[in-house]
Protein backbone atom coordinates (compact mmCIF):
# COMPACT_ATOMS: atom_id res chain seq x y z
CA UNK A 1 0.00 0.00 0.00
CA UNK A 2 3.19 2.36 0.90
CA UNK A 3 4.29 0.76 -2.91
CA UNK A 4 5.55 3.71 -4.22
CA UNK A 5 7.87 2.56 -7.86
CA UNK A 6 9.57 5.13 -10.13
CA UNK A 7 8.88 5.86 -13.93
CA UNK A 8 9.85 8.70 -16.35
CA UNK A 9 7.75 11.44 -17.53
CA UNK A 10 6.86 11.04 -21.03
CA UNK A 11 4.63 14.21 -21.42
CA UNK A 12 3.12 17.14 -19.22
CA UNK A 13 -0.38 19.21 -19.26
CA UNK A 14 -2.14 21.33 -17.61
CA UNK A 15 -1.23 25.23 -16.89
CA UNK A 16 -2.63 25.20 -13.31
CA UNK A 17 0.05 23.85 -10.96
CA UNK A 18 -2.44 22.35 -8.58
CA UNK A 19 -3.76 20.50 -12.14
CA UNK A 20 -0.74 19.77 -13.46
CA UNK A 21 -0.43 16.30 -14.57
CA UNK A 22 1.76 13.62 -17.11
CA UNK A 23 2.03 10.52 -18.70
CA UNK A 24 4.71 8.70 -17.11
CA UNK A 25 6.91 5.38 -18.01
CA UNK A 26 7.25 2.47 -16.08
CA UNK A 27 9.00 0.53 -17.48
CA UNK A 28 6.65 0.35 -20.62
CA UNK A 29 3.45 0.88 -19.09
CA UNK A 30 1.94 4.53 -19.19
CA UNK A 31 0.00 5.84 -16.80
CA UNK A 32 -1.65 9.59 -15.85
CA UNK A 33 0.29 10.81 -13.24
CA UNK A 34 -0.73 13.71 -11.30
CA UNK A 35 2.44 16.19 -10.65
CA UNK A 36 1.34 18.77 -8.36
CA UNK A 37 3.96 18.13 -5.69
CA UNK A 38 6.83 18.09 -8.41
CA UNK A 39 6.90 21.53 -9.86
CA UNK A 40 10.44 21.27 -10.82
CA UNK A 41 9.88 17.86 -12.97
CA UNK A 42 10.00 17.94 -16.83
CA UNK A 43 9.29 15.72 -19.57
CA UNK A 44 12.18 13.11 -19.26
CA UNK A 45 13.07 13.58 -15.41
CA UNK A 46 12.70 10.09 -13.20
CA UNK A 47 9.80 10.49 -10.52
CA UNK A 48 8.85 8.07 -7.44
CA UNK A 49 5.21 7.85 -7.63
CA UNK A 50 2.20 6.35 -5.08
CA UNK A 51 -0.91 6.35 -5.45
CA UNK A 52 -1.15 8.18 -8.66
CA UNK A 53 1.29 11.19 -7.52
CA UNK A 54 4.66 12.13 -7.91
CA UNK A 55 5.94 12.54 -4.29
CA UNK A 56 9.48 13.49 -5.53
CA UNK A 57 11.84 13.82 -8.62
CA UNK A 58 14.70 11.14 -8.43
CA UNK A 59 17.84 12.99 -8.20
CA UNK A 60 20.26 11.34 -10.87
CA UNK A 61 23.92 12.26 -9.24
CA UNK A 62 22.60 11.10 -5.42
CA UNK A 63 21.42 7.78 -7.49
CA UNK A 64 24.75 6.48 -7.71
CA UNK A 65 25.78 6.94 -4.23
CA UNK A 66 24.93 3.04 -3.18
CA UNK A 67 28.05 1.96 -4.93
CA UNK A 68 30.06 4.95 -4.83
CA UNK A 69 29.93 3.97 -0.95
CA UNK A 70 31.21 0.71 -1.19
CA UNK A 71 34.13 1.97 -3.11
CA UNK A 72 34.65 4.83 -0.36
CA UNK A 73 34.76 2.28 2.30
CA UNK A 74 37.48 0.22 0.55
CA UNK A 75 39.56 3.10 0.07
CA UNK A 76 39.39 3.86 3.59
CA UNK A 77 39.90 0.40 4.72
CA UNK A 78 43.38 0.31 2.82
CA UNK A 79 44.06 3.62 4.06
CA UNK A 80 43.73 2.35 7.56
CA UNK A 81 46.20 -0.78 6.84
CA UNK A 82 48.43 1.23 4.70
CA UNK A 83 48.72 3.69 8.16
CA UNK A 84 48.74 1.13 10.92
CA UNK B 1 14.21 -1.34 -15.18
CA UNK B 2 16.35 1.83 -14.37
CA UNK B 3 16.45 3.02 -10.73
CA UNK B 4 15.03 -0.64 -9.85
CA UNK B 5 17.28 -2.98 -11.15
CA UNK B 6 20.89 -1.64 -10.43
CA UNK B 7 19.69 -1.55 -6.92
CA UNK B 8 19.26 -5.52 -6.66
CA UNK B 9 22.58 -6.12 -7.88
CA UNK B 10 23.74 -9.67 -6.18
CA UNK B 11 27.36 -8.74 -6.03
CA UNK B 12 26.86 -4.99 -5.11
CA UNK B 13 24.95 -6.93 -2.22
CA UNK B 14 27.12 -9.72 -1.06
CA UNK B 15 29.74 -6.99 -0.76
CA UNK B 16 27.61 -4.86 1.64
CA UNK B 17 26.85 -8.30 3.29
CA UNK B 18 30.35 -8.62 3.45
CA UNK B 19 31.42 -5.11 4.83
CA UNK B 20 27.55 -5.28 7.50
CA UNK B 21 30.26 -8.76 8.99
CA UNK B 22 33.33 -6.77 8.78
CA UNK B 23 32.42 -3.79 10.90
CA UNK B 24 29.88 -5.80 13.42
CA UNK B 25 31.44 -6.25 16.73
CA UNK B 26 28.32 -6.93 18.77
CA UNK B 27 24.85 -8.01 18.42
CA UNK B 28 22.55 -4.81 17.81
CA UNK B 29 18.91 -4.93 16.94
CA UNK B 30 17.77 -2.69 14.38
CA UNK B 31 13.78 -2.23 13.71
CA UNK B 32 12.96 -1.47 9.31
CA UNK B 33 9.65 1.00 10.25
CA UNK B 34 8.33 0.17 6.82
CA UNK B 35 5.80 -2.57 5.59
CA UNK B 36 7.31 -2.25 2.23
CA UNK B 37 11.20 -2.90 3.58
CA UNK B 38 9.96 -5.50 5.61
CA UNK B 39 8.10 -7.32 2.29
CA UNK B 40 11.40 -6.75 0.30
CA UNK B 41 13.98 -8.52 3.72
CA UNK B 42 12.02 -11.19 3.92
CA UNK B 43 11.41 -11.69 -0.47
CA UNK B 44 15.26 -11.47 -1.18
CA UNK B 45 16.22 -13.23 2.45
CA UNK B 46 18.25 -10.02 3.04
CA UNK B 47 18.46 -10.49 6.87
CA UNK B 48 19.94 -14.27 6.09
CA UNK B 49 22.93 -12.86 4.59
CA UNK B 50 23.30 -10.56 7.65
CA UNK B 51 26.21 -11.49 10.66
CA UNK B 52 23.98 -13.32 13.10
CA UNK B 53 24.48 -10.13 15.26
CA UNK B 54 22.25 -7.94 13.16
CA UNK B 55 18.54 -9.21 14.08
CA UNK B 56 15.78 -6.81 11.84
CA UNK B 57 12.51 -6.17 13.81
CA UNK B 58 9.91 -5.71 11.89
CA UNK B 59 8.40 -2.39 12.48
CA UNK B 60 4.57 -1.27 12.16
CA UNK B 61 4.92 0.63 9.16
CA UNK B 62 1.96 -0.85 7.25
CA UNK B 63 -1.13 1.00 7.52
CA UNK B 64 -3.13 -1.42 6.74
CA UNK B 65 -2.45 -3.44 9.42
CA UNK B 66 -2.12 -0.59 12.05
CA UNK B 67 -5.54 0.52 11.13
CA UNK B 68 -7.74 0.02 14.15
CA UNK B 69 -10.64 -2.25 14.44
CA UNK B 70 -12.91 0.67 15.36
CA UNK B 71 -12.35 2.04 11.95
CA UNK B 72 -12.73 -1.28 10.10
CA UNK B 73 -15.98 -1.49 11.56
CA UNK B 74 -17.22 1.98 10.62
CA UNK B 75 -16.24 1.57 7.25
CA UNK B 76 -17.92 -1.91 7.27
CA UNK B 77 -20.82 0.25 8.73
CA UNK B 78 -21.19 2.70 6.44
CA UNK B 79 -20.50 0.62 3.19
CA UNK B 80 -23.58 -1.99 3.76
CA UNK B 81 -25.37 1.24 3.97
CA UNK B 82 -27.97 1.86 1.40
CA UNK B 83 -27.21 4.11 -1.53
CA UNK B 84 -23.22 4.32 -0.39
CA UNK B 85 -20.76 3.73 -3.22
CA UNK B 86 -17.58 3.06 -0.71
CA UNK B 87 -14.22 3.65 -2.51
CA UNK B 88 -11.15 1.84 -1.20
CA UNK B 89 -7.19 0.27 -1.70
CA UNK B 90 -7.58 -3.29 -2.80
CA UNK B 91 -5.85 -4.47 0.49
CA UNK B 92 -8.40 -2.90 2.63
CA UNK B 93 -11.07 -5.06 1.28
CA UNK B 94 -9.67 -8.41 3.18
CA UNK B 95 -8.70 -6.88 6.50
CA UNK B 96 -11.08 -8.57 9.25
CA UNK B 97 -13.73 -5.67 11.11
CA UNK B 98 -15.36 -7.50 14.46
CA UNK B 99 -17.68 -9.16 12.54
CA UNK B 100 -17.37 -9.88 8.59
CA UNK B 101 -14.87 -7.92 5.81
CA UNK B 102 -15.64 -5.27 2.80
CA UNK B 103 -15.33 -7.98 0.54
CA UNK B 104 -18.16 -9.59 2.18
CA UNK B 105 -20.29 -6.75 2.13
CA UNK B 106 -19.34 -6.45 -1.28
CA UNK B 107 -20.46 -9.95 -1.88
CA UNK B 108 -23.62 -9.35 0.21
CA UNK B 109 -24.49 -6.88 -2.68
CA UNK B 110 -22.60 -3.36 -1.24
CA UNK B 111 -21.37 -1.00 -3.49
CA UNK B 112 -17.96 -1.23 -2.66
CA UNK B 113 -15.18 -0.32 -5.45
CA UNK B 114 -11.72 -0.80 -5.21
CA UNK B 115 -9.98 2.91 -6.27
CA UNK B 116 -6.07 3.12 -7.62
CA UNK B 117 -6.00 6.80 -6.80
CA UNK B 118 -8.30 8.88 -3.89
CA UNK B 119 -8.89 11.14 -7.41
CA UNK B 120 -10.75 8.00 -8.85
CA UNK B 121 -13.10 8.43 -6.07
CA UNK B 122 -13.36 11.93 -6.94
CA UNK B 123 -14.85 11.07 -10.04
CA UNK B 124 -17.04 8.40 -8.57
CA UNK B 125 -18.32 11.41 -6.91
CA UNK B 126 -18.89 13.41 -9.97
CA UNK B 127 -20.23 10.43 -12.23
CA UNK B 128 -22.76 9.84 -9.33
CA UNK B 129 -24.36 13.29 -8.10
CA UNK B 130 -27.32 11.31 -6.87
CA UNK B 131 -25.16 9.03 -4.63
CA UNK B 132 -23.18 9.38 -1.32
CA UNK B 133 -19.39 8.69 -2.40
CA UNK B 134 -17.16 7.53 0.79
CA UNK B 135 -13.53 7.20 0.38
CA UNK B 136 -11.55 4.74 2.91
CA UNK B 137 -8.04 7.27 3.67
CA UNK B 138 -5.82 5.06 4.80
CA UNK B 139 -2.15 5.73 5.15
CA UNK B 140 1.20 7.16 6.43
CA UNK B 141 2.31 10.45 5.42
CA UNK B 142 3.16 9.07 1.65
CA UNK B 143 -0.38 8.93 1.15
CA UNK B 144 -1.94 11.83 3.08
CA UNK B 145 -0.85 14.71 0.47
CA UNK B 146 -2.56 12.27 -2.34
CA UNK B 147 -6.17 12.47 -0.31
CA UNK B 148 -5.63 16.34 0.59
CA UNK B 149 -5.64 16.91 -3.19
CA UNK B 150 -8.65 14.52 -3.41
CA UNK B 151 -10.52 16.55 -0.80
CA UNK B 152 -9.11 20.06 -2.39
CA UNK B 153 -10.35 19.61 -5.58
CA UNK B 154 -13.59 18.26 -4.39
CA UNK B 155 -14.23 21.75 -2.31
CA UNK B 156 -13.21 23.46 -5.87
CA UNK B 157 -16.01 21.33 -7.59
CA UNK B 158 -18.32 22.08 -4.94
CA UNK B 159 -18.64 18.07 -4.41
CA UNK B 160 -21.55 17.65 -1.67
CA UNK B 161 -22.09 14.15 -1.94
CA UNK B 162 -18.55 13.05 -1.14
CA UNK B 163 -16.78 12.02 1.91
CA UNK B 164 -13.94 10.63 3.24
CA UNK B 165 -13.54 8.01 6.27
CA UNK B 166 -9.91 9.50 7.37
CA UNK B 167 -7.47 7.29 9.41
CA UNK B 168 -3.71 9.11 8.78
CA UNK B 169 -1.20 7.76 10.68
CA UNK B 170 2.04 9.40 11.37
CA UNK B 171 5.30 7.93 12.13
CA UNK B 172 7.32 10.00 13.96
CA UNK B 173 5.23 9.13 17.29
CA UNK B 174 4.95 5.62 16.85
CA UNK B 175 8.63 5.51 16.71
CA UNK B 176 8.65 7.26 20.26
CA UNK B 177 6.01 5.31 21.78
CA UNK B 178 7.94 2.43 20.71
CA UNK B 179 11.04 3.71 22.28
CA UNK B 180 9.15 4.95 25.12
CA UNK B 181 8.46 1.37 26.23
CA UNK B 182 10.30 -0.23 28.81
CA UNK B 183 10.09 -3.48 26.87
CA UNK B 184 11.91 -1.75 23.78
CA UNK B 185 14.55 -4.10 22.21
CA UNK B 186 15.27 -1.25 19.51
CA UNK B 187 18.86 0.65 19.10
CA UNK B 188 18.53 1.96 15.89
CA UNK B 189 16.03 2.74 13.20
CA UNK B 190 15.61 1.91 9.12
CA UNK B 191 13.29 4.90 8.84
CA UNK B 192 10.95 4.84 5.73
CA UNK B 193 12.08 6.39 2.66
CA UNK B 194 9.02 7.46 1.50
CA UNK B 195 6.97 8.91 4.58
CA UNK B 196 10.47 10.76 4.59
CA UNK B 197 10.04 12.13 0.94
CA UNK B 198 6.95 13.93 1.94
CA UNK B 199 7.43 15.01 5.13
CA UNK B 200 11.75 15.09 5.13
CA UNK B 201 13.94 14.01 8.08
CA UNK B 202 14.26 17.71 10.44
CA UNK B 203 11.55 15.86 12.82
CA UNK B 204 13.68 12.30 13.53
CA UNK B 205 16.68 14.51 14.85
CA UNK B 206 15.12 15.14 18.00
CA UNK B 207 14.00 11.64 18.69
CA UNK B 208 17.60 10.49 17.86
CA UNK B 209 19.26 12.64 20.41
CA UNK B 210 16.79 11.96 23.10
CA UNK B 211 16.82 8.46 22.76
CA UNK B 212 20.10 8.07 21.86
CA UNK B 213 19.14 6.09 18.60
CA UNK B 214 20.71 6.19 15.26
CA UNK B 215 18.13 6.98 12.40
CA UNK B 216 18.98 5.86 8.48
CA UNK B 217 16.45 7.19 6.49
CA UNK B 218 16.59 3.71 3.72
CA UNK B 219 15.00 2.91 -0.02
CA UNK B 220 13.16 0.01 -0.54
CA UNK B 221 15.66 -1.97 -2.90
CA UNK B 222 17.86 -4.57 -1.63
CA UNK B 223 21.20 -2.50 -2.09
CA UNK B 224 19.31 0.61 -0.02
CA UNK B 225 18.50 -1.89 2.50
CA UNK B 226 22.22 -3.20 3.14
CA UNK B 227 23.45 0.24 2.54
CA UNK B 228 20.66 1.50 5.42
CA UNK B 229 22.00 -1.38 8.10
CA UNK B 230 25.70 -0.82 7.10
CA UNK B 231 25.10 3.01 8.30
CA UNK B 232 23.15 2.11 11.13
CA UNK B 233 25.97 -0.89 12.44
CA UNK B 234 28.50 2.08 11.56
CA UNK B 235 26.77 4.56 13.70
CA UNK B 236 26.02 2.11 16.76
CA UNK B 237 29.28 0.81 16.82
CA UNK B 238 30.86 4.34 16.87
CA UNK B 239 28.78 5.24 19.48
CA UNK B 240 27.43 7.77 17.55
CA UNK B 241 23.18 8.39 16.95
CA UNK B 242 22.45 10.90 14.79
CA UNK B 243 19.92 11.07 11.78
CA UNK B 244 21.42 10.03 7.93
CA UNK B 245 19.91 9.91 4.89
CA UNK B 246 20.81 7.23 2.74
CA UNK B 247 18.01 7.43 0.18
CA UNK B 248 19.13 11.07 -0.86
CA UNK B 249 17.91 9.99 -4.51
CA UNK B 250 14.03 10.80 -3.39
CA UNK B 251 14.76 12.01 -0.02
CA UNK B 252 15.63 15.96 0.34
CA UNK B 253 16.10 17.39 4.50
CA UNK B 254 13.07 19.35 4.23
CA UNK B 255 10.77 16.84 2.23
CA UNK B 256 8.23 17.74 -0.27
CA UNK B 257 7.11 21.41 0.78
CA UNK B 258 3.99 22.10 -2.04
CA UNK B 259 2.52 18.19 -0.65
CA UNK B 260 3.09 19.46 3.13
CA UNK B 261 1.16 22.84 1.94
CA UNK B 262 -2.09 21.25 0.97
CA UNK B 263 -1.70 18.90 3.77
CA UNK B 264 -1.49 21.66 6.37
CA UNK B 265 -4.24 23.51 4.87
CA UNK B 266 -7.08 19.95 4.44
CA UNK B 267 -5.77 18.23 7.97
CA UNK B 268 -4.72 19.28 11.47
CA UNK B 269 -3.48 16.77 14.15
CA UNK B 270 -5.32 14.42 15.98
CA UNK B 271 -4.73 11.21 18.26
CA UNK B 272 -5.02 8.03 16.73
CA UNK B 273 -5.57 4.58 17.88
CA UNK B 274 -3.14 1.89 16.53
CA UNK B 275 -4.42 -1.28 15.75
CA UNK B 276 -2.73 -3.91 18.33
CA UNK B 277 -1.00 -1.04 19.75
CA UNK B 278 -3.65 1.66 21.30
CA UNK B 279 -4.07 5.10 21.15
CA UNK B 280 -0.87 7.12 20.53
CA UNK B 281 -1.32 10.69 20.87
CA UNK B 282 -0.86 13.29 18.17
CA UNK B 283 -0.24 10.60 15.68
CA UNK B 284 -2.66 10.69 13.29
CA UNK B 285 -4.07 13.46 10.66
CA UNK B 286 -7.81 13.82 10.67
CA UNK B 287 -9.84 16.44 8.68
CA UNK B 288 -9.52 20.31 9.82
CA UNK B 289 -12.62 22.37 10.69
CA UNK B 290 -13.00 24.38 7.47
CA UNK B 291 -13.04 20.52 5.72
CA UNK B 292 -15.48 19.10 8.01
CA UNK B 293 -18.34 18.28 5.54
CA UNK B 294 -16.22 15.76 4.13
CA UNK B 295 -15.92 13.75 7.17
CA UNK B 296 -17.83 10.68 6.45
CA UNK B 297 -17.56 10.26 10.62
CA UNK B 298 -19.88 13.01 11.40
CA UNK B 299 -21.90 12.60 8.30
CA UNK B 300 -23.34 9.32 8.77
CA UNK B 301 -23.01 10.11 12.40
CA UNK B 302 -20.00 7.70 13.96
CA UNK B 303 -18.05 10.14 15.36
CA UNK B 304 -18.21 8.55 18.82
CA UNK B 305 -18.34 4.57 18.03
CA UNK B 306 -15.92 2.56 20.36
CA UNK B 307 -15.06 -0.75 19.61
CA UNK B 308 -12.17 -2.86 21.34
CA UNK B 309 -9.62 -5.22 20.18
CA UNK B 310 -9.87 -9.05 20.15
CA UNK B 311 -7.15 -10.97 22.61
CA UNK B 312 -6.44 -13.55 20.75
CA UNK B 313 -4.10 -12.41 17.62
CA UNK B 314 -1.01 -11.40 19.00
CA UNK B 315 -0.28 -8.31 15.65
CA UNK B 316 -0.24 -5.93 18.28
CA UNK B 317 3.36 -7.39 19.59
CA UNK B 318 4.18 -8.24 16.22
CA UNK B 319 4.30 -4.43 15.16
CA UNK B 320 5.74 -3.42 18.07
CA UNK B 321 8.86 -6.15 17.25
CA UNK B 322 8.21 -7.77 20.38
CA UNK B 323 7.44 -11.02 19.06
CA UNK B 324 7.97 -12.94 15.57
CA UNK B 325 4.88 -13.76 13.34
CA UNK B 326 5.87 -17.67 13.83
CA UNK B 327 5.67 -17.35 17.83
CA UNK B 328 1.61 -17.19 16.90
CA UNK B 329 -0.05 -20.07 17.66
CA UNK B 330 -2.27 -19.47 14.70
CA UNK B 331 -0.25 -18.68 11.89
CA UNK B 332 -0.46 -20.88 9.03
CA UNK B 333 -3.06 -22.91 10.52
CA UNK B 334 -6.17 -20.54 11.79
CA UNK B 335 -4.50 -17.54 10.04
CA UNK B 336 -3.80 -17.53 6.89
CA UNK B 337 -3.65 -14.48 4.25
CA UNK B 338 -7.09 -16.10 2.56
CA UNK B 339 -8.79 -16.49 6.20
CA UNK B 340 -6.72 -13.62 8.34
CA UNK B 341 -7.22 -13.40 11.92
CA UNK B 342 -5.29 -10.30 12.05
CA UNK B 343 -4.18 -7.17 10.05
CA UNK B 344 -0.91 -8.30 10.01
CA UNK B 345 -1.65 -11.36 7.40
CA UNK B 346 -3.65 -9.10 5.22
CA UNK B 347 -1.64 -6.80 2.99
CA UNK B 348 1.62 -8.13 1.77
CA UNK B 349 3.06 -5.71 3.79
CA UNK B 350 2.27 -7.08 6.80
CA UNK B 351 5.20 -8.92 8.77
CA UNK B 352 2.92 -12.08 8.91
CA UNK B 353 1.56 -12.12 5.44
CA UNK B 354 5.52 -11.73 4.71
CA UNK B 355 6.58 -14.59 6.49
CA UNK B 356 3.37 -16.78 4.91
CA UNK B 357 4.41 -16.14 1.55
CA UNK B 358 8.59 -17.15 2.09
CA UNK B 359 9.10 -18.42 5.17
CA UNK B 360 7.22 -21.46 5.06
CA UNK B 361 9.17 -24.24 6.66
CA UNK B 362 6.76 -26.31 4.44
CA UNK B 363 4.64 -25.59 0.88
CA UNK B 364 7.51 -23.63 -0.82
CA UNK B 365 7.78 -20.83 2.01
CA UNK B 366 11.44 -19.88 1.06
CA UNK B 367 11.70 -16.94 -0.56
CA UNK B 368 13.06 -16.13 -4.22
CA UNK B 369 16.39 -15.24 -2.08
CA UNK B 370 19.64 -14.05 -3.05
CA UNK B 371 20.35 -16.25 -5.96
CA UNK B 372 17.56 -16.06 -7.40
CA UNK B 373 16.53 -14.50 -11.12
CA UNK B 374 14.58 -12.14 -9.48
CA UNK B 375 17.46 -10.44 -8.00
S1 LIG C 1 -0.44 -14.95 12.51
FE1 LIG C 1 -2.52 -14.06 12.37
S2 LIG C 1 -3.36 -14.26 14.44
FE2 LIG C 1 -1.12 -14.52 14.59
S3 LIG C 1 -0.31 -12.44 14.98
FE3 LIG C 1 -0.26 -12.72 12.77
S4 LIG C 1 -2.21 -11.86 12.08
FE4 LIG C 1 -2.45 -12.21 14.28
Amino acid sequence: MCLAIPGRIESVNGEDPLERSGKVNFGGIIKEVNLAFVPEAQVGDYVIVHVGFAISRLDESEANKVFEYLKRMDELGELKEAGS
Amino acid sequence: MKYLDEYRDADTARQYAGEIRRVTTRPWNIMEVCGGQTHAIVKFGIDELLPKEITLIHGPGCPVCVTPLELIDKALEIASRRGVIFCSFGDMLRVPGSTTDLLSVKAGGGDVRIVYSPLDAVKVAEQEPARDVVFFAVGFETTAPATAMAVFQAAKKGLRNFSLLVSHVLVPPAMEALLASPDCRVQGFLAAGHVCTVMGFTEYEPIAAKYRVPIVVTGFEPLDIFQGVLMCVQQLESGRATVENQYARSVRQRGNQPAQRLMREIFHIVPRKWRGVGEIPRSGMGLSEAYAAFDAERKFGLADRRVEEPAECISGQVLQGLKKPRECAAFGTRCTPEHPLGATMVSSEGACAAYYRYRRPSGGGSGPGMTNVEF
